[in-house]
């Protein structure tokens, strides 16, 4: 891999010798460009080196420097490392060129960075704020903004020991004082803007030529039962077709990266549980990555492999989900769902025997894992794999493929195609259905996934049905990754190094990143070389594949609205963090 | 392939699930109902038919991992003391995620030196969030993690900052719900002290 990255650094100085510069402070990687010069070579790395898919948007503050920077991952969607790229400007005015012009999947985390860190996009067809709300007042992920109730910059909070003496945060700090206000600012007389905005954004269709029929806006959530979640779309209907399509987040959200900065690097482990709370082995898998890639430390053979059982267990158990929940969305009202709830309780007993909770696992240590499987589980983990699964997976199949209804509602339905899908930056199922065979297990491979022997189910289709399909063949490949780990797991240690609560993380940044079973799930980590992470970032897979969501409706009738999204497969949790 | 075959498949699938039921109602007797016995069936990898636990008649036993609020560990002295294990190190309340553990150390009325022992302890449940870090770091097994999650109560404000004396439970508990746990740690306990007693003998 060495290798690659050379050719890469090489042909891409070569191109803008003038323009590119390495990033030479320790511990980093990639490149810097100046704003005024970014979107030209954004657009050679696309057309001329084949960097065709934009991964991550983010922005780090930095502070004593007096900077922001904005870091973007490009990728090959014919696999192999990132390309780095990375753009200062200064903090007071950050005004940073938008690409999601030349990328549109750059388009909510450019919303994303503008919300939380302020830094503005010109060009960005839509910069309005995303996860919190219009009244909201400052950037949160600003390193001198302070949330109510501030304490400290950092855990340990010096009040908790050893002079503790407890207090609730809301006895000392009433409701209303706890809050910032801007200078004359009454919040009695204030009220919200109306979403004038957000309408004014959408498109409608010029009926000039045609029936003088009213084109409609209508609101899709947030209390909707079918939107999964907290989720809203404002969808504008020209009888009952969908011309377009917004989507509305954030209800959900609590600032999880800031929360996140403030934590010790090990104190963020259990938080990770609870972005895509469904798969929170997954998420610990991609943390652990990150910081262990920092560390520079390396996990023992067992722990490996057990790692990997984890994340497979966790994929099988998710997408059975999904499936049952797909079901739901099209109206087989809970039958099917509950037969995969069958297979994921167990699938979550195991989970729960080894770390202690069914669904807030906590199991991952940076350099191995929290506790060794007992012996009785392993047994059921056999069982499970060598004969539950696979056979409640053909009856999921018997089932459900052939079913009229299920065809029907959606082979055609919500396309996306492999060309829309890699410039949304669209990843996992979403990205595989489409047809693009793209896996970060295959492309770019982590932990021991380059030893066992599996494919990448890919569907050429792109629609609600191929995404069904391809979950269907996903949990088949699972199964065949588990059968190799369970024959091949050896004994050992399963932690590397003695237990640590307070982990030494040299300066630097890294991205980890797993095929979570959602998408390409990324942990985007600066050090600073204190106790705390600097920049913590999480690259949501459902969120970022939510760009796609209005793509997919236009031109579809309402009522499969509900059903494009389900099989987008989202989780609040994840998407509004 | 005929329309509608799909449908009827679908069909046959539920219909198999709902007598399946029954035929094991049938087989197993009695017993799968109400029973260890039977709750232990219906969670294994083999059970067919309806799955459900009829919670609270019925409870899931949890496994030994099993974490929930943690409690604090006291061995009982000959005449029935409490002897607390922790020595207030301060190093749960430090990796507690969401710093929910608030420690007074106790000082000595005359030195003003500290006492490894707690003064005050609270753990403030509402904030809690069940990660077992402070279990897994303590140095003394004097904190662990407890199986009881039926805690609800009335009064919030009230109720739930837990102190030293709610926190507080025997190490026979502990032994009772985590029994491996248990075993390994009193031996690891009783290895060391032989080799603290080995330590000591040649220079006596
Ligand atoms: S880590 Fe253990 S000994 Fe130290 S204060 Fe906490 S409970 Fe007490
Ligand atoms: S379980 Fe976790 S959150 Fe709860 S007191 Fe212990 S360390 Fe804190």
């Amino acid at each position: 891999m060495s290798e690659q990255v050379g050719v890469q650094s090489s042909s891409l100085t070569e191109r803008f010798p003038e323009i590119i510069l390495p990033d030479s402070r320790t511990g980093y990687s990639g490149f810097l460009v100046k704003p005024e010069n970014l979107v030209v070579v954004a657009q050679a790395l696309r057309d001329e080196m084949g960097y065709d898919y934009l991964s991550s948007v983010t922005g780090v503050d930095y502070l004593p420097e007096n900077k922001m920077e904005v870091v973007y991952h490009f990728y090959r969607t014919i696999g192999g490392g990132a390309l780095v790229l990375k753009t200062q400007v200064d903090r007071e005015n950050p005004v940073v060129p938008s690409l999601t012009p030349l990328f549109p999947g750059a388009e909510f985390q450019e919303r994303e960075a503008w919300d939380l860190l302020g830094i503005r996009f010109a060009n960005h067809p839509d910069l309005r704020r995303i996860l919190t709300w219009e009244g909201f007042h400052g950037h949160p992920l600003r390193k001198d903004w302070k949330e109510p109730f501030f304490e400290e910059e950092a855990k340990p909070f010096k009040s908790r020991w050893p002079e503790g003496h407890v207090y609730r945060a809301e006895d000392k700090n009433p409701f209303h004082d706890n809050l910032q206000y801007p200078a004359g600012f009454d919040p009695e007389q204030w009220s919200p803007e109306t979403d004038e905005l957000l309408y004014a954004g959408l498109k409608r269709v010029d009926k000039s030529d045609d029936l003088l029929t009213e084109q409609v806006v209508v609101n899709l959530g947030p209390q909707h039962p079918s939107t999964h979640g907290v989720f809203r779309m404002v969808v504008v209907l020209d009888g009952e077709t969908v011309v377009d399509l917004k989507p509305i987040m954030g209800y959900l959200h609590r600032n999880h990266e800031k929360i996140g900065e403030r934590n010790t690097f090990l104190q963020n482990m259990p938080f990770t549980d609870r972005l895509d709370y469904v798969c929170s082995m997954s998420n610990n898998f991609g943390y652990a990555l990150a910081v262990e890639k920092l560390m520079g430390i390396q996990p023992p053979e067992r722990a490996e492999y057990i790692r990997v059982m984890m994340a497979e267990l966790t994929r099988f158990l998710n997408h059975i989900f999904s499936i049952g929940f797909l079901l739901n969305d099209l109206g087989a009202f809970f039958t099917p769902m509950l037969y995969a709830l069958e297979e994921r309780e167990l699938i979550l007993d195991v989970f729960e025997a080894v770390s202690g909770s069914r669904m807030m696992c906590n199991y991952f240590r940076f350099g191995g894992v929290a506790r060794d499987i007992p012996v009785e589980v392993m047994e059921k983990i056999r069982k499970l794999v060598f004969d539950r699964l696979p056979r409640k997976l053909d009856e999921m199949d018997y089932f459900i493929t052939n079913n009229e209804i299920v065809r029907g509602r959606c082979e055609g339905v919500g396309v996306l195609t492999a060309e829309r899908a890699i410039a949304l930056s669209a990843s996992g199922p979403v990205l595989r259905a489409s047809g693009v065979a793209y896996d970060v297990r295959r492309a770019d491979p982590y932990s021991i996934y380059d030893r066992f022997e599996f494919d990448i189910p890919v569907r050429y289709n792109g629609d609600i049905y191929d995404r069904y399909l391809l979950r269907l063949e996903e949990m088949r490949q699972s199964l065949r990754i588990l059968r190799q780990v369970l024959k091949d797991i050896p004994d050992g240690p399963i932690l590397s190094g003695k237990p640590q609560y307070q982990v030494r993380v040299p300066a630097g940044e890294s991205y980890g990143r797993v095929e979570g079973p959602k998408g390409e799930l990324g942990f985007y980590v600066v050090s600073n070389g204190k106790p705390n992470p600097w920049r913590y970032h999480v690259r949501a897979p459902t969120f970022i594949n939510l760009t796609s969501l209005a793509e997919m409706c236009r031109g579809q009738k309402i009522a499969d609205v509900v059903t494009i999204l389900g099989s987008i497969d989202i989780v609040l949790g994840e998407v509004d963090r | 392939m005929i329309t509608g075959s799909g449908i009827l498949r679908g069909l046959w699938t539920t219909f198999r699930h709902f007598i399946k039921t029954y035929l094991e109602d049938l087989r197993s007797g009695k017993k799968r109902y109400f029973t260890t016995e039977g709750i232990e069936l219906r969670r294994s990898p083999d059970v067919e038919g309806i799955f459900t636990i009829q919670y609270p008649e019925e409870k899931l036993p949890v496994p030994e991992e099993f974490r929930y609020i943690p409690f604090l560990v006291y061995d009982e002295g000959d005449n029935g003391e409490k002897e607390i294990r922790c020595t207030s190190c301060g190093i749960c309340a430090k990796v507690c995620p969401p710093q929910c553990i608030w420690i007074v150390r106790t000082n000595d009325p005359v030195t003003g030196k500290p006492i490894p022992q707690p003064k005050e302890f609270y753990i403030d449940v509402d904030i809690c969030m069940n990660c077992g870090f402070c279990a897994e770091f303590c140095p003394f097994d004097a904190i662990k993690m407890d199986h009881d999650y039926e805690i609800a109560s009335y009064d919030r404000f009230k109720e739930h900052i837990f102190d030293l004396e709610r926190l507080s439970k025997p190490a026979s508990y502990y032994a009772q719900i985590r029994p491996t746990n248990f075993m390994r740690e009193e031996a690891a306990r009783a290895e060391k002290e032989a080799q603290k007693a080995a330590a000591r003998k040649p220079a006596s």
